[in-house]
């Protein structure tokens, strides 16, 4: 008790209230929506009922991490134009989603990807090929959500180290989805986007009616493409003369500098060809393949996270989901305008985050902005910067928990229930679940813990990477072409994926041999490879940005091996196919998984 | 099935233009998208902003013919009978 009042010395008080109130207000809607979560159904797809504006709102809750929270306003601030493409990619993905797979997929009515993958090729073994890569994803995409957490408490109570933020959101979350399962968390999750939008756009509002708007603080940063107008001499401190346009701090000198911040091809997708000394006309080609490679990546990335995929089961049937996924995009949407708001609004106010690195640097505007507020209208601006932490708590809190569910889903529903005990009763299978859960999150609690010097970005890229020439080539294809074999499919997914993986992992470990601190030593004997991407900045894009190439190839594979395996085109394909795709009201429907409880279900 | 298909794969061109366009945009006329609108650059005011409505624009085009193509595909079915679709 006395060391928590200890930390609690330096702690904003309006801070400290938000933050309680979302974690407790998740913890009480957990309870609350856990009891009507009865049967194995509910814990694993939510009963199949869950309706659009619900599911929409959930998914969005669910997809909105600390990464497009924080990172996003951290990310533009830091590189400037380039880093707009992630929000739009990330909202954009959602369109891939809804034209090829949303529909056709929830028409399938299986509880897990991994089902999918069985139930499309009568393969046991894919499947257990898929729920490998469902973990291998899902604590890719846990550990970064885990470190903000752990960052972002160590941030509002200072003093306090960091696996106690990780401990406890992951006890949290752990708790309300072994009490409530899917079922439990779809209520929680579409309230948390909402209080997520609440929490970037009112602190939003407010600093541009004390300090501008959008363009005007975009303004600002002059290129030199822009007559050298008169503003420039708003430069003077106290901004007596010129018109009247903020006048920013002068920007330290780690800072990019307008032209390079405010254009395209800036320091983002040049850093290779820099490394390289190149000249600029050499350097462009590579920085448009870059741009190019990062839109494949993300966008294929989000239309293949399986967390993401599985909330589509909860919808009562296929028009529900494309349905749910338009409103997705227009959710989503509607956040991402804010935070590279958010980051241009802080390189014009905060240029000494410049000096920071990571969590202590740019990452951090999104909760370190709002505090200016308090110099011109005192308590306002803490009530700001509550809000704003009380949104990166309902950030990294939601992701986890639907990363949770999905991973627990394949361990108990796929593991457990098909492959270990195909025998077991849906009591027993619910039963399982829990303990899952209660496993999963503590094995990721764990890895929360080891990946402090990580950076958050760089294993969210993983990850995305990964499911970008995995799963999204597999679900693609498996729904449109009815001559895909189970070799095929697994070829390409595992070739797909592991090259990813490799060529990603080959850039970050040699990135890591540059730092300064513990990581730098651990992998110092990868230092050499500088020298080589610096003789071949292309090879370096390459990999550092792999989807380009991987996700073309995971393609061309599955067809090459699937012509070459004909043979092996399941036999009721006809049918598999008019199961994907043809409207319900023909009556042809028949969930793949279904409760064998009778009364049960729907 | 495959006027579904034909479609998705419309929108997601309509789609793509726009989305690889705009790199091209940049590289090939970078003072044409320099120029500022409302104290944007043009380039950073298509990206930042009007590209989510537009993402919108084509989705909710795609919901409506989709469902509609699905509407008659099945009141063609049930009319002749069969329930057997291409």
């Amino acid at each position: 008790m006395n060391t928590s009042l200890a930390t609690l010395n330096g702690v904003d008080p309006w801070i400290l209230i938000f933050s309680l109130v979302t974690v407790v207000v998740t913890v009480v809607m957990g309870f609350r929506s856990a009891k009507s979560s009865k049967t194995a159904g509910d814990f694993f797809v939510a009963g199949r009922s869950v309706s659009v504006g619900w599911n929409a709102s959930a998914i969005s809750g669910e997809y909105l991490s600390a990464a497009s929270f924080m990172g996003i306003a951290g990310m533009v601030m830091a590189i400037g134009y380039d880093a707009l493409w992630y929000p739009v990619c990330y909202a954009c993905g959602y369109l891939f989603l809804l034209l090829f797979i949303a529909g056709p997929l929830r028409r399938f009515g299986a509880y897990t990807i991994p089902d999918f993958a069985e139930g499309r090729y009568d393969s046991p073994l894919f499947r257990k090929i898929a729920v490998c890569f469902v973990l291998f994803i899902g604590f890719f995409y846990t550990m970064p959500q885990m470190k903000g957490a752990g960052t972002t408490l160590a941030y509002i109570f200072p003093g306090l180290p960091y696996w106690v933020g990780v401990a406890v959101v992951g006890a949290v979350i752990t708790l309300n989805v072994a009490l409530g399962g899917m079922k439990g968390i779809t209520l929680v999750q579409a309230m948390q986007y909402w209080m997520k939008l609440f929490a970037i756009s009112v602190p939003v509002f407010v600093l541009a009616a004390v300090y501008g708007g959008y363009g005007k603080n975009l303004e600002i940063n002059r290129t030199s493409y822009d007559a050298p107008a008169a503003l420039i001499s708003a430069a003077t401190p106290d901004g007596t003369s010129g018109p009247a346009v903020n006048v920013r701090p002068p920007l330290p000198s780690k800072a990019p500098v307008d032209e390079a911040w405010s254009s395209p091809f800036g320091p983002l997708t040049t850093k290779a060809a820099k490394a390289a000394h190149l000249t600029p006309e050499e350097t462009k080609p590579l920085s448009l393949l870059y741009t190019y490679s990062l839109i494949i990546a993300l966008v294929c990335g989000t239309a293949g996270l399986p967390h993401i995929l599985v909330r589509f089961y909860t919808n009562p049937d296929g028009v529900a989901a494309k349905r749910t996924t338009m409103w997705v995009m227009i959710l989503i949407g509607v956040f991402y305008i804010f935070p590279p708001f958010i980051g241009v609004i802080g390189r014009n106010l905060m240029p000494e985050l410049y000096n920071g690195l990571g969590a202590k640097g740019t990452d951090k505007v999104v909760l370190e902005l709002p505090t200016l507020i308090s110099a011109k209208y005192g308590v306002l601006g803490s009530v700001m910067s509550g809000i704003a932490c009380a949104g990166a708590f309902a950030a990294f809190m939601s992701t986890f928990s639907g990363l949770l569910v999905s991973m627990t889903g394949a361990v108990a529903h796929d593991v457990y229930g098909r492959m270990l005990r195909p025998d077991s009763t849906p009591e027993q299978r619910m039963r399982m679940f829990k303990f899952a859960a209660i496993g999963i999150g503590a094995i990721s609690v764990g890895l929360g813990c080891c990946v402090e010097p990580l950076e958050i970005n760089f294993m969210v890229g993983q990850a995305f990477a990964i499911a970008a020439a995995s799963y999204f080539p597999l679900l693609f294809m498996s729904v449109w072409w009815r001559g895909m074999t189970m070799k095929g499919a697994a070829i390409g997914m595992l070739t797909g994926g592991v090259l990813a993986l490799l060529a990603a992992a080959l850039t970050n470990v040699s990135n890591l041999a540059l730092d300064k601190g513990p990581m730098g030593k651990i992998f110092s004997s990868f230092a050499p490879l500088n020298d080589f991407w610096a003789q071949h900045p292309l090879l370096r894009i390459l990999c550092e940005q792999p989807a380009i190439w991987t996700v073309p190839l995971a393609i061309v594979l599955m067809i090459v091996v699937s012509k070459a395996t004909a043979s092996e085109v399941p036999k009721n394909i006809r049918m598999k196919m008019l199961v994907l795709h043809a409207p319900e009201a023909l009556g042809l429907k028949n969930e793949y998984i279904q409760e064998n409880q009778a009364g049960a279900g729907h | 099935m495959r006027r579904q298909l034909k479609l998705s794969i419309g929108c997601a061109l309509a789609f793509l233009v726009g989305l690889l366009g705009l790199p091209l945009l940049n590289y090939f006329a970078p003072a044409f998208m320099a120029q500022r609108v409302g104290g944007f650059t043009l380039t950073w005011l298509v990206l930042g902003v009007l590209f989510f409505p537009y993402v919108w624009l084509v989705s909710g085009y795609f919901i409506r013919r989709s469902l509609k193509l699905e509407d008659d595909e099945a009141r063609n079915a049930l009319a002749s009978k069969e329930g057997a679709l291409r």
